[in-house]
């Protein structure tokens, strides 16, 4: 590990004079510190931002839901709010990492996670992620847990987090505050693809600080929930996983909100799934139907080339258990 | 915890310079029973400066943390992760390195009655923080429930990963998570056992929850 | 019965190699190679030396002295020498080490260490490289009958490739030692399973007398047959302590336990079997090969269960290496015998299959009535009696013997048998016995406790024999300084240690015994030393337990401190007996194939593995090897990029062993019994025999839930879907 300097500060403005003076935030520290000791990051002087004022969840005026940027991913999941309204988040956050590390890492943090990419974790290997220019070895490499959509000739790498393929679905907005004041952004724009800069991972202008995530306002009843494939029944990152949202009323598919991980460069939203299923009735053929286009543009690599398939398929079944079926 | 903390057991810092020793290297006060003091205190370190400048000390920090009920005031690297704190500054062997990057739970210890990976956590963030760690459960002679289930159920071979295992078992069933051996197993999962104790960690875990 | 060692384990008091406090200690790590074959060009290390705290950097420039006198190693071949030359072997060879005053610093320096390589582009992979006949003796081309006519004239004949991925051992513990010169003499504190063997590692190594070094090992977090050998960084730590003066402590990180202390090999292994249509094998021929370095040639007991295990007339096998760009393995859990087992007993569900027999059924149909490999007698072989107590637990009967009969919602249920087997092999110990006028015993043998509960079987022994309860007696262990005892591995520690424990303690029982009968003063004097047994602290006459005295008044009375003896135990040269455990496995899994998804739901493990000295720590071991059977199974898997020779998965996140929701319910049977042929406490082996069988019976299983026979391990999604 590098050597660097450390604040704390109390107050936002502190913060964001600290991050303006080139300082990186710290927060629950499960993926920096981990990433610091394998020398993939290199930061000179940490500002941790624990003491912020952003642990609170709140409903919002319109009946969505505000989950500050500090609050953990143990106390999200628990929160009587976020399981009573968003079972899928609340799924989707227990099925992360272990009890431990949802003890220490946050919201904001888990969005701002860097990929397991092993290429990408190892420093004496190419990886334009990590060092913009020395090439991909994933792509020619071992590629299995690697993403098939999204990905370019520069990266292949997967973004790890479960509650962020939930707030991709769910169609969040992340809150952030910068020098220049505060400002939201869509969260299907907050994490950019890789394209020819993998190195540039969120639409994060310098010095600015997540301060929340907000889940819009979704017609009643909704069922939602998340499924995650993966070898290991547990402590483990996603082969794939599918986060479903449906508001069915009348018998009809209302509202439907759907997106996959362990697939993606970033959390993949999936409108094509979504439009097959507006205005259908709940039927185990929709579902097959629906889940047909969770892959559409998929570009597998020759150790995942199962993950098209099984994409389809988790869908279908995460689908088929939030809809009904048999 | 006791209410009363009894002496620090670290020992003063060695005289002679001649004869280094771990603990001389910086010295390591602590003090019995002290309130901490809220806020950071600073450091020897200047914000933005250049670390690690030729022969110059690397950036380092004092940190007021009570570990098992004792306070101990200490200046530490910025990189030093409370595992090696306690292992290496403190004497405290029980917390085990693993795999130093939160991937296996043998490190895992009580921060302000949560379950944490202590090789995650940086000390220098810890100032007015509670550690409990495995030395500090048993309640004199009178081991903790978790500790005895433990032996009672035989729920460790080798016993490298059993201090985190009794420290995740003590979190699990602070948070209530053991409605069922399922919700047990999955919420004790960040704690491999590569001896393969699970059946009986779960068993031991149920004991002390339960009084099985 | 609890482990005596539990305590200090629950209360974290147990210390391990790296926990010990040693006053002065400076930290090392190692710089590991980044390419997998060349040559060092350069070392720079002037960023490393210049930062605060930096006492060394070590490397091949610095051509250290180290006399590297024969000793001899595990394998064949030129064992690997610490930083003698600018070789570059694999990837992750140790090529420099870095000492500071704390561990921060000599991490952050290592990093800072630049080493400049001309790389050549190495070869890691099994099946793309040429093999080798494997070392004799060790690996012997095997020929009984005429396999070849037999198969071509066999009413089935099945010819199976299977694969086994390269698994590491990964014990929570990582590799550590810490070293500590007092001129010339040397004390580690290291993670072994081997104390002597270090011992005279470091000695050869250092070119100094064996006596003159000491390791000491108290408690061993897992190990699994890796810390069998001296690995580098053992060496390192000495030769870094040496050089600077001052103990150096050394703990290899969790990425650098996948270069350089040993795995299980990949292998390839071609079987092909004849069979006549009622099930009773014909022939079998083995065919395998695996990796191993280039610098020494690996072998394991991967021969023996091909050999012996069923009546098969015609057998021959042909054992291959290929040799890599790679490190050596290294005995795992079950060696030889684990990777044999999932081919052969895979290959026995297949022809079950074919021939619709109970794969059980099938089984003993081929049960031989003496060791088809020698025509020895079995001292017991109990394999029979396993499946049928096993069967009947497990509920085999109510089994409906197609694939994907049984459902339960998205889950396709199998279950699967498979037979475990294991010999019984035996070493050479000593120990010490001293029974102090307090009427407390220590007892101790330079073995070691890597899990299996050496401290609290020993301490059985012992006590049984001396008759003290058990908190009188002491076991010690770990420390080269005590009595000679053999490596612990090969599930050899209980019988041998065990015998050499019990010997000593009878000896220890016989000379109060005499001392009793020979005394005016004592109420045994004049009986028949024969007559007179111990027990509960006393010693006294046979059928007269009034008649006696404790030991505490004997020696009390005789004005001595103490009473001490030394004993040993050796097997007989040539047994007349074929000596195994046998165990029957069962397993059923659930696996969702849709999603290529596999669960264990409940395992059964019936064992013959002769007396049972700690029935409750027995049935841990045996649990545990079903989860590292499982582990096998479904999820262990070391991937290399053979592009550069990069183990990708080096860190215990993407190196998927189980975790607690991996592991339902399991189950563990020993059968009552004992074998005395085998040695006079009657044991027979335990740690590894309680794995060999389980990865075949889940495959099985996947099988029978699923239609689908993966021959490769692990079984993934992929191969499901």
């Amino acid at each position: 590990m590098h050597p660097f300097s450390y604040t704390r500060v109390s107050d936002t403005r502190a913060a964001l004079d600290a991050g303006r003076r080139g300082g990186r935030y710290i927060a629950g520290g499960t993926t920096l510190v981990d990433l610091m000791r394998e020398t993939v990051e290199r930061p000179r002087a940490l500002v941790d931002i624990s003491a912020l004022p952003l642990r609170e969840v709140t409903v919002t005026r319109r009946g969505g839901l505000r989950i500050g940027a500090l609050v953990r991913m143990a106390e999200a999941a628990a929160h009587p709010r976020v399981r009573a309204l968003y079972p899928v988040i609340s799924q989707a956050l227990e099925l992360s990492a272990s009890a431990q590390l949802r003890n220490m890492a946050t919201i904001g943090g888990n969005i701002m996670q860097r990929t397991r990419c092993s290429y990408f974790r190892d420093v004496t290997a190419a990886c334009n992620k990590r060092e913009p220019g020395t090439g991909c070895a994933a792509l020619h490499g071992v590629n299995r847990t690697h993403a098939i959509l999204g990905t370019s000739d520069d990266c292949v790498a997967t973004h790890p987090s479960d509650v962020a393929v939930a707030f991709a679905a769910l169609e969040a907005t992340v809150h952030l505050l910068g020098p220049a004041g505060e400002r939201t952004v869509p969260f299907a724009d907050f994490l950019l693809e890789p394209g020819s800069t993998p190195s540039r991972e969120q639409a994060l202008r310098p010095g600015e600080l997540i301060t929340a995530v907000e889940i819009p306002a979704l017609p009643r009843p909704l069922k939602s929930g998340y499924l995650k494939v993966r070898d290991r029944q547990s402590y483990e990152f996603a082969l794939t996983s599918a986060a479903v949202a449906l508001h069915i009323r009348g018998g009809v598919i209302r509202e439907a909100k759907v997106a996959a991980g362990g697939v993606g460069t970033v959390p993949w939203k999936l409108p094509a799934v979504e439009g097959r299923l507006i205005g259908q009735r709940p039927s185990d053929a929709l579902w097959t139907t629906a889940a047909e286009r969770a892959a559409d543009g998929a570009r597998p690599l020759p150790h995942n080339r199962f993950k098209v398939e099984l994409l389809r398929r988790t869908v279908e079944r995460q689908l088929r258990v939030i809809g009904g079926g048999k | 915890m006791s209410t009363e903390p009894p002496e620090s057991a670290e020992s003063p810092p060695e005289a002679s310079p001649s004869a280094p020793s771990r603990r001389t290297f910086i010295a390591t006060t602590a003090v019995g029973g002290a309130v901490a003091v809220g806020g950071l205190t600073s450091g020897p370190s200047v914000f933005g400066a250049e670390p690690a400048g030729a022969v110059e000390a690397p950036p380092g920090s004092r940190v007021s943390v009570t570990v098992n009920g004792v306070r101990h005031t200490v200046t530490v690297d910025n990189r030093t992760s409370l595992l090696d704190l306690l292992r290496e500054r403190l004497g405290l062997t029980g917390s085990k390195k693993g795999c130093n990057a939160g991937a296996c739970g043998a490190c895992t210890v009580l921060v302000d009655g949560r379950r944490v990976n202590s090789c995650l956590t940086l000390t220098v963030r810890l100032d007015g923080a509670d550690v409990t760690t495995i030395e500090g459960l048993a309640d004199g002679d009178q081991l903790h429930p978790l500790q005895q289930a433990f032996i009672d159920q035989d729920a460790f071979q080798c016993g490298y990963c059993t201090s985190g295992q009794i420290m995740s078992g003590v979190g699990c069933v602070q948070e209530g998570h053991t409605g069922s051996p399922e919700e047990i197993r999955e919420f004790m999962s960040g704690n491999i056992c590569r001896c393969g104790c699970y059946v009986k960690i779960v068993r031991a875990v149920e004991q002390a929850a339960h009084g099985k | 019965m609890s482990r005596v060692d539990g305590r200090l384990k629950v209360t974290g008091q147990a210390k391990y190699a790296a926990d010990h406090d040693i006053d002065g200690v400076v930290h090392a790590v190692v710089v590991d190679s980044s390419v997998a074959r060349g040559r060092i060009t350069g070392i720079d290390t002037r960023a490393a030396d210049a930062l605060h705290g930096v006492l060394g950097v070590i490397s091949h420039l610095d051509r250290p002295s180290l006399a590297y006198r024969d000793n001899p190693g595990p394998f064949p071949g030129r064992r690997l020498r610490v930083f003698q030359d600018d070789a570059v072997r694999f990837m992750g060879q140790p090529v420099a080490v870095v000492v500071a005053t704390t561990l921060e610093t000599a991490q952050h320096a290592a990093d800072l260490v630049k080493v400049s390589y001309a790389a050549e582009t190495p070869s890691t992979d099994l099946t793309r490289s040429p093999a080798v006949d494997g070392p004799a003796p060790f690996a012997r081309p095997y020929t009984r009958g005429d396999a070849q006519e037999a198969l071509g004239s066999a009413d089935v004949r099945m010819d199976m490739t299977y694969r086994l991925s390269r698994n590491h051992h990964n014990p929570m513990e990582t590799q550590a030692t810490i070293a500590r010169w007092d001129g010339g003499r040397l004390t580690v504190w290291d993670k072994t399973q081997h104390v002597l063997g270090t011992r005279n590692e470091l000695a050869a190594v250092f070119g100094i007398p064996q006596e003159n070094v000491r390791v000491l090992s108290p408690f061993v977090g897992g190990a699994f047959g890796n810390a069998l050998r001296t690995w580098p960084h053992v060496t390192i730590a000495a030769l870094a302590a040496r050089e600077l003066g001052r103990p150096v402590k050394l703990a290899l990180t969790r990425r650098q336990m996948y270069f350089t202390v040993g795995y299980r090999p990949a292998y390839e292994y071609k079987l092909s079997l004849g069979s006549t249509r009622r099930g009773r094998l014909t022939a079998m021929t083995h065919e395998m090969k695996y990796e191993t370095s280039r610098y020494e040639q690996f072998w394991e007991a991967n021969q023996a269960l091909g050999q012996m295990l069923y009546a098969v007339p015609n057998v021959s096998q042909h054992v291959q290496t290929v040799p890599l760009d790679v490190s050596t393995p290294m005995w795992m859990r079950g060696p030889g015998y684990g990777s044999a087992a999932f081919v052969i007993e895979t290959a026995m569900d297949e022809l079950a299959h074919e021939l619709g027999i109970d794969p059980i059924e099938l089984r003993l149909r081929n049960e031989p009535g003496e060791d088809p490999s020698t025509q020895q007698p079995f001292s017991t072989r109990r394999l029979r009696e396993c499946f049928r107590v096993g069967a009947r637990a497990f509920g085999w009967h109510r089994r409906d013997p197609r694939p994907r009969s049984t459902r339960d919602g998205d889950w396709l249920i199998g279950t699967g048998v498979a037979t475990g087997c294991y010999d019984v092999f035996l070493g050479q110990a000593e120990a010490h016995a001293r029974l102090d006028a307090d009427g407390t015993a220590v007892v101790q043998s330079a073995t070691h406790d890597t899990g299996t509960g050496t401290y609290t079987s020993m301490t059985q022994v012992a006590a049984d024999a001396l008759g003290l309860p058990m908190r009188q007696v002491t076991f010690r262990l770990g420390d080269s300084a005590m009595p000679p005892a053999p490596p612990q591995g090969a599930s050899q520690t209980m019988a041998t240690v065990g015998s050499a424990v019990q010997d000593t303690c009878d000896k220890l029982r016989q000379q109060a015994i005499t001392l009793a009968v020979e005394d005016e003063r004592s109420p045994l004097h004049g009986v028949d030393a024969d007559d007179v047994v111990a027990g509960g602290g006393r010693l006294h006459v046979k059928g007269a337990p009034a008649r006696g005295e404790t030991y505490r008044r004997l020696l009390a009375r005789n004005h001595r401190t103490h009473l001490e003896a030394r004993g040993s135990w050796a097997p007989e040269e040539n047994s007349r007996f074929s000596m195994y455990g046998y165990a029957a496995m069962f397993a059923e899994v659930a696996v969702d194939a849709r999603l290529g998804l596999v669960r264990v739901r409940r395992m059964l493990g019936v064992y013959d593995a002769g007396r049972i000295i700690s029935p409750k720590l027995a049935e841990s071991q045996a649990v545990g090897g079903m989860v590292g059977g499982i582990g096998a199974a479904l999820l262990e898997h070391t991937v290399t990029d053979h592009r550069d020779g990069r183990i990708v998965n080096a860190n215990l996140a993407d190196y998927l062993v189980p975790v607690n929701a991996d592991i339902p319910d399991l189950k563990a049977v020993y059968l009552d019994g004992e074998d005395y042929k085998a040695d006079p406490i009657g044991v027979k082996s335990l740690g590894e025999l309680v794995q060999i069988g389980v990865a075949p019976a889940l495959a099985n299983a996947v099988f029978h839930a699923t239609g689908r026979r993966v021959r490769n391990l692990p079984i993934t999604a992929e191969a499901l879907l």
